[in-house]
């Protein structure tokens, strides 16, 4: 007879660790229970670069802007599905939890809710590579550009956009915690309010100047115009880094306090119960 | 003199309103280490309400909760590890197979020797056969023996049952009780079930709690609550609490 010896202590960084990666081991077993899953996830981003490769190629040849950084609308679209998938990620591995009605599960161990939080962040980031270097190396072999070109900036535009992804993700998933399944198309349709804010494929200067102010508080206005300063001039500007990586960490903390204010009142409503429902 | 049995729930005017409805009224009780103790009850009596807020997945309005000596309203963490919970009503994850759920939540429960644990009380239920199973694919009584094996993962010190043998044929359910029986006579674990099945209540339990309405209207053992009552057995008295008129 085996003796189920279990954490002495309770709070301890091993604990921590050992749950946060249990639940991360959670879903990569969904994740490899369906191959069509892991297709799915580098088939979106793999056809939105097909597309938005020709028309690039169409662009160099008549679009003056275009031409001076050829690649500059692959760039974009890679960066805008890192941002998109980031969130899609930390969402879906959430809904998998109020598809199976597994909250009640999870929270009668001693999992708290910023381990579980960590863990969405974890599977994002994997979701997020299996979906975009596919189309990243596509974009190699079939239009010449590689994204890895942008160097060292590289780095900080992914994190960046990476960070924001996980902000919008708390806040849609406590949206959907509060409100049920009947709110989970959030997490699909939530984050094209930030596209055209963004200036994803055209300076914020393009915007009338009151959604300009908007734009600027967004961390991934400062990405993507960061973005165009090194593909048309070279320039690294570390100005946009820093706002977006400030304006994430605020983003970060209120998307965190916004999660964990709504599992209280779930715990206090009896949501957690009735999720999936 | 006997010995006093150690509380290892205690409970004291423990109370739950969602909006206008009271549903659960200023409850007290205690569970001694290794009892066996119904919670009985009509639908919307307030079982699962009390069953949720012993788990921590609800917050009590007012009232206290101790359990293993543990404030369950402020400190849980520190008792969940020796907790646990099994209910037809909340199912694991049906797309991962049994194994991959119980190794799952073994490390949650922060077990030791995971895959000996997990071989063990798939051995101990007799479902090593399911262990490669997709959960999804099991029949209601496999389902509800995963359920269980769930729910001794940590061998858990305090084990909360919603309606163990729901859905279960008399045979399996027959296995279930006396499985549950042995092992809580084996390992001193103390047991506290929501049930609608008297006979299984009658079987397997020391103390039945009868609520009504958000409160607990009768308790005691099951044969004193029947003779207290002048009635056949403890359905009959369950029927007479449920069928009162409730105090204006």
């Amino acid at each position: 007879m085996t003796a189920p010896h279990t954490e002495p202590d309770f709070g301890s960084l091993h604990g921590s660790m050992r749950r946060t990666g249990a639940m991360a081991l959670r879903y990569v077993y969904i994740l490899r229970s369906s191959w069509p899953r892991i297709l799915e996830l580098a088939y979106w981003p793999m056809m939105q670069m097909v597309l938005w490769g020709f028309i690039s190629k169409f662009l160099l040849t008549n679009s003056t802007w275009v031409a001076q950084a050829a690649g500059v609308l692959i760039a974009a679209v890679l960066m805008w599905d890192v941002l998109f998938r980031g969130q899609l990620g930390f969402s879906v591995c959430f809904l998998e939890e109020m598809w199976s009605r597994n909250l009640p599960n999870l929270f009668i161990t001693q999992l708290r809710p910023h381990e579980f939080i960590i863990a969405l962040i974890a599977m994002s980031l994997v979701r997020t590579l299996i979906g975009v270097l596919p189309a990243a190396g596509l974009a190699i072999v079939f239009y010449h550009f590689s994204i890895f070109d942008l160097g060292l900036p590289l780095i900080t535009f992914f994190f960046n956009l990476m960070m924001l992804g996980w902000s919008m993700g708390l806040i849609i998933t406590a949206l959907i915690l509060r409100n049920g399944l009947g709110a989970e198309s959030l997490a699909w349709m939530a984050m094209f309010i930030l596209a055209p804010l963004s200036g994803v494929f055209y300076p914020i200067s393009t915007l009338p100047d009151w959604l300009q102010t908007i734009a600027m508080a967004l961390p991934s206005s400062h990405v993507f115009e960061g973005m165009r300063a090194v593909m048309f001039g070279g320039q690294v500007r570390l100005d946009l880094m820093a706002w977006s990586f400030g304006l994430n960490l605020v983003y970060l903390a209120g998307g965190g306090l916004f999660f964990l204010h709504t599992f209280r009142i779930a715990r206090r409503e009896g949501l957690l119960l009735r999720a999936g429902e | 003199m006997p010995l006093p049995i150690t509380p290892v729930i205690e409970v004291e005017n423990l109370t739950k309103r969602y909006g206008a409805v009271l549903a659960v009224d200023g409850i007290s009780f205690t569970v001694g280490r290794g009892e066996t103790v119904a919670l009985l009850g009509t639908n919307g009596a307030g079982k699962t309400t009390t069953i949720a807020m012993l788990l921590g997945l609800l917050l009590p309005d007012a009232g206290d909760i101790r359990i293993l000596g543990v404030d369950m309203v402020h400190h849980r963490y520190q008792a969940l590890g020796r907790m646990n919970f099994s209910s037809p009503y909340v199912d694991l994850p049906r797309r991962l197979s049994v194994a991959q759920n119980l190794n799952v939540f073994a490390r949650l429960y922060g077990v030791d020797d995971v895959p000996a644990r997990v071989s063990e009380v798939a051995d101990e239920l007799d479902m090593t056969a399911l262990l490669d199973r997709p959960s999804g694919e099991l029949s209601a009584g496999q389902r509800s023996r995963v359920t269980l094996a769930k729910a001794l993962i940590n061998r858990p010190d305090v084990l909360l049952l919603d309606e163990p043998t729901a859905s279960l044929d008399p045979d399996t359910a027959d296995r279930m009780r006396g499985y549950l029986t042995a092992y809580q006579a084996r390992f001193g674990t103390t047991i506290l079930l929501a049930s609608h099945n008297m006979a299984e209540v009658e079987r397997m339990c020391s103390v039945v709690f009868i609520m009504r309405a958000g409160r607990i209207h009768a308790r005691g053992h099951p044969s004193e609550l029947v003779a207290r009552r002048g009635r056949a057995n403890l359905e009959d008295v369950f029927l007479d609490i449920a069928r009162e008129k409730a105090a204006p």
